[in-house]
């Protein structure tokens, strides 16, 4: 049996000074990345950067080998565009944060835990409760604005999410909020009439405040597979889609098929979930997420 | 980049034709496409691999079938296998307990607490019988609320205990109180775990020995990647689930973590869940799942029409 060795070591000896890398190492590498959810095109084209640099870069010792597949992968991961020296939360206010995904992947608890971030950072924060079909969900994000102590705004189940939002809207503006989180239904990205209810969600906003949502931020299960990009894709061109978190990451999942996602529509991952309690959302960190995509293969 | 196996298979046929018969060449390359087509649906790394050996195998076996073109009879090989290996008997959920229990396990947000509504509603109205409702997770915010919204819906008891903490005794108390009203279908709900949560395993384990389930189900979203066959292998070794149900169908998924989870586990796919309103919950079609798998709408029966 193969041993549980890191795999950048297993790497590194395989090719220390040599101009080619070898295959069985380049089998290695195509097993972990695709186990990892990274998906046959990217998987071969990170192969093939490696090779092409092994090639060029006559030499290699262990660590410059190293540094190369983890920059290659690196490379990949779209960064945060938003410019680093000023807060955007900061800048705007409201910060408008609409949450989008298809069901189940965590957006209604990344919203919980969002809020605990942002007022933990001395914000007021303001929750809407767009979420007005599946059952129970104006119930479960409730219990989350309690847990954080944060107010929320909701009407009935069954009301148009779109006035939901606008009311938050409202609301934030004659409270002085800083922060509003708007929660929306899990939809799949397959689903027309869904998916324009989302623009229109975006275009009452936009009546009360033009620039708003300053944050669409798209969910991601940590453990869904290829279809992910599916989702990406069509979630973007209904709202264009800012920035993503990738949930469930505590389990055994990778999340790997954000690798692609993030290259081919240039979108940052910002966070990850790592459980269920308020404290688990972590700011994604592309060094350690590049780390973990070969731990224990 | 979303090329799908049909595509891929036509540039094979390329490759194969004018070949009389299938040689050990063109085989080995027809089956590396296909295993990436495989993968890109999601099938695991692993089973994908064994599975195109085993392609591989049976193809270059065939050798005698000269008269079919080539590239055909291998979309045909793999659907079938395909079919096969996910397919086999149907078999029925097992309802011959007084009241019968059937105990819903898996992941967070795999869609239990839907399903569970579902079937309760599927055996009420197909099946004849008074099924109830039990409200076993007690973690999630407003679980408990969810399943009580939907049991109304479809007219189907919950069973609850409001301030309780321990899913065991509310699974006890729930047969208890069906056997009183006589309901003769029990559906536990559970609160989605991880695998690796060695405490929530311990606990649906406890559930499971103290109501010893007729049934027990384990719900997997159709949309999980590589890491479906950890998560089958895990929840199997712990609980020996019946039965599989593959749930959010309705997507554009296609769906290889099935193939993986029967490769894994062994373990047929009994219901898929296709939607968010009760009525949407089909029976298992093998055949509609290998195609699905392989991207190829109606290629198979192009090949076997000509
Ligand atoms: N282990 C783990 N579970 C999570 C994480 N994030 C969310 N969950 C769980 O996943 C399940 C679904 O989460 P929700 O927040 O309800 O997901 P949603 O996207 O709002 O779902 P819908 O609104 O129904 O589409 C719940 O059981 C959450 O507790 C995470 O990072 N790790
Ligand atoms: N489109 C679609 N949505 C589904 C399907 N099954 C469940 N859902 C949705 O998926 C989300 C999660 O479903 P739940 O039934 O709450 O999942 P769960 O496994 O009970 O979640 P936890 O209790 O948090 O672990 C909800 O938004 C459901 O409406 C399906 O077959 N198709
Ligand atoms: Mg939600
Ligand atoms: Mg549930």
């Amino acid at each position: 049996a193969k041993t549980k060795e890191n795999l950048f070591k297993r790497i590194s000896r395989a090719v220390a000074g040599k101009t080619k890398v070898d295959d069985d190492v380049l089998d290695d590498l195509e097993e972990s990345l695709i186990s990892a959810d990274v998906g046959v095109e990217t998987t071969l084209r990170i192969i093939e950067r490696i090779q092409k640099r092994a090639k060029e870069e006559k030499y290699l010792n262990t660590s410059e080998l190293n540094n190369i597949l983890k920059s290659e992968i690196l490379s990949m991961l779209a960064e945060n565009t938003a410019p680093e020296s000023k807060d955007p939360v900061q800048a705007t206010k409201p910060y408008v944060i609409m949450v989008v995904g298809v069901n189940g992947v965590g957006k209604t608890t990344t919203i919980g835990k969002l809020a605990y971030m942002f007022k933990n950072q001395g914000k007021k924060v303001l929750l809407g409760a767009a979420d007005t079909f599946r059952a129970a969900a104006v119930d479960q994000l409730t219990i989350w604005a309690e847990r954080v102590d944060v107010p929320i705004v909701k009407q009935q189940m069954g009301a148009d999410p779109a006035s939901v939002a606008f009311d938050t809207l409202k609301s934030a503006v004659s409270n002085d909020i800083d922060v509003v989180i708007i929660d929306t239904a899990g939809r799949l990205h397959n689903k027309v009439n869904l998916m324009n209810e989302l623009s229109k969600i975006r275009r009452v906003m936009q009546k009360l405040l033009p620039d708003a949502p300053h944050e669409v931020l798209l969910v991601l299960d940590g453990s869904t597979g290829q279809n992910a990009f599916m989702q990406a894709k069509e979630f973007t061109s209904a709202t264009d889609v800012t920035a993503m978190a990738l949930t469930k990451l505590d389990g055994t999942a990778k999340g790997g098929v954000v690798l692609g996602i993030s290259d081919q529509f240039k979108i940052p991952v910002k966070y990850i979930g790592v459980g269920e309690k308020m404290t688990d959302l972590k700011i994604f960190d592309r060094t350690e997420f590049v780390e973990s995509l070969f731990r224990n293969v | 980049m979303f090329e799908n196996l049909t595509d891929r298979l036509e540039r094979s046929f390329k490759i194969l034709k004018g070949e009389g018969k299938i040689t050990e060449i063109n085989v080995a390359e027809t089956v590396k496409d296909i295993r990436k087509a495989l993968i890109e649906a999601d099938v695991n790394y692993k089973v994908a691999k064994s599975f195109t050996d085993d392609i591989k195998r049976k193809a270059l076996g065939m050798n005698v079938l000269t008269a079919v073109k080539p590239g055909q009879l291998m979309v045909k090989l793999v659907h079938d296998e395909l079919a096969a290996l996910m397919g086999g008997k149907a078999e029925d959920i097992d309802l011959s307990g007084n009241p019968s229990v059937i105990l819903i396990a898996g992941l967070q947000g795999s869609g239990k607490t839907t399903f569970s509504a579902k079937l309760a509603n599927y055996l009420k109205s197909k099946k004849g019988k008074h099924p109830m409702l039990v409200a076993g997770d007690v973690y999630r915010p407003a679980a408990i609320e969810q399943l009580k919204v939907l049991g109304e819906q479809i007219n189907v008891p919950v069973f609850t205990i409001p301030d309780s903490k321990d899913p065991v005794s509310i699974a006890k108390d729930a047969i208890k109180e069906a056997k009183k009203n006589g309901q003769d279908v029990v559906i536990i709900d559970t609160a989605g775990r991880l695998a690796i949560d060695e405490e929530m395993m311990k606990e649906v384990e406890s559930i499971k020995k103290a109501v010893s389930p007729n049934e027990i189900l384990f719900v997997v979203d159709s949309m999980t990647g590589q890491d479906a066959v950890n998560t089958a292998k895990e929840f199997n070794d712990r609980l020996d689930f019946n039965g599989v149900v593959l749930t959010k169908l309705d997507g554009d998924t296609r769906g290889g973590a099935a193939l993986s989870i029967r490769a894994v586990v062994d373990k047929p796919i009994k219901f898929v869940s296709t939607g968010e309103k009760m009525e949407t919950l089909d029976v298992f079609h093998p055949d509609r799942m290998a195609d699905r798998i392989l991207g190829m709408g109606d290629i198979v029966s192009l090949v076997e029409k000509a």
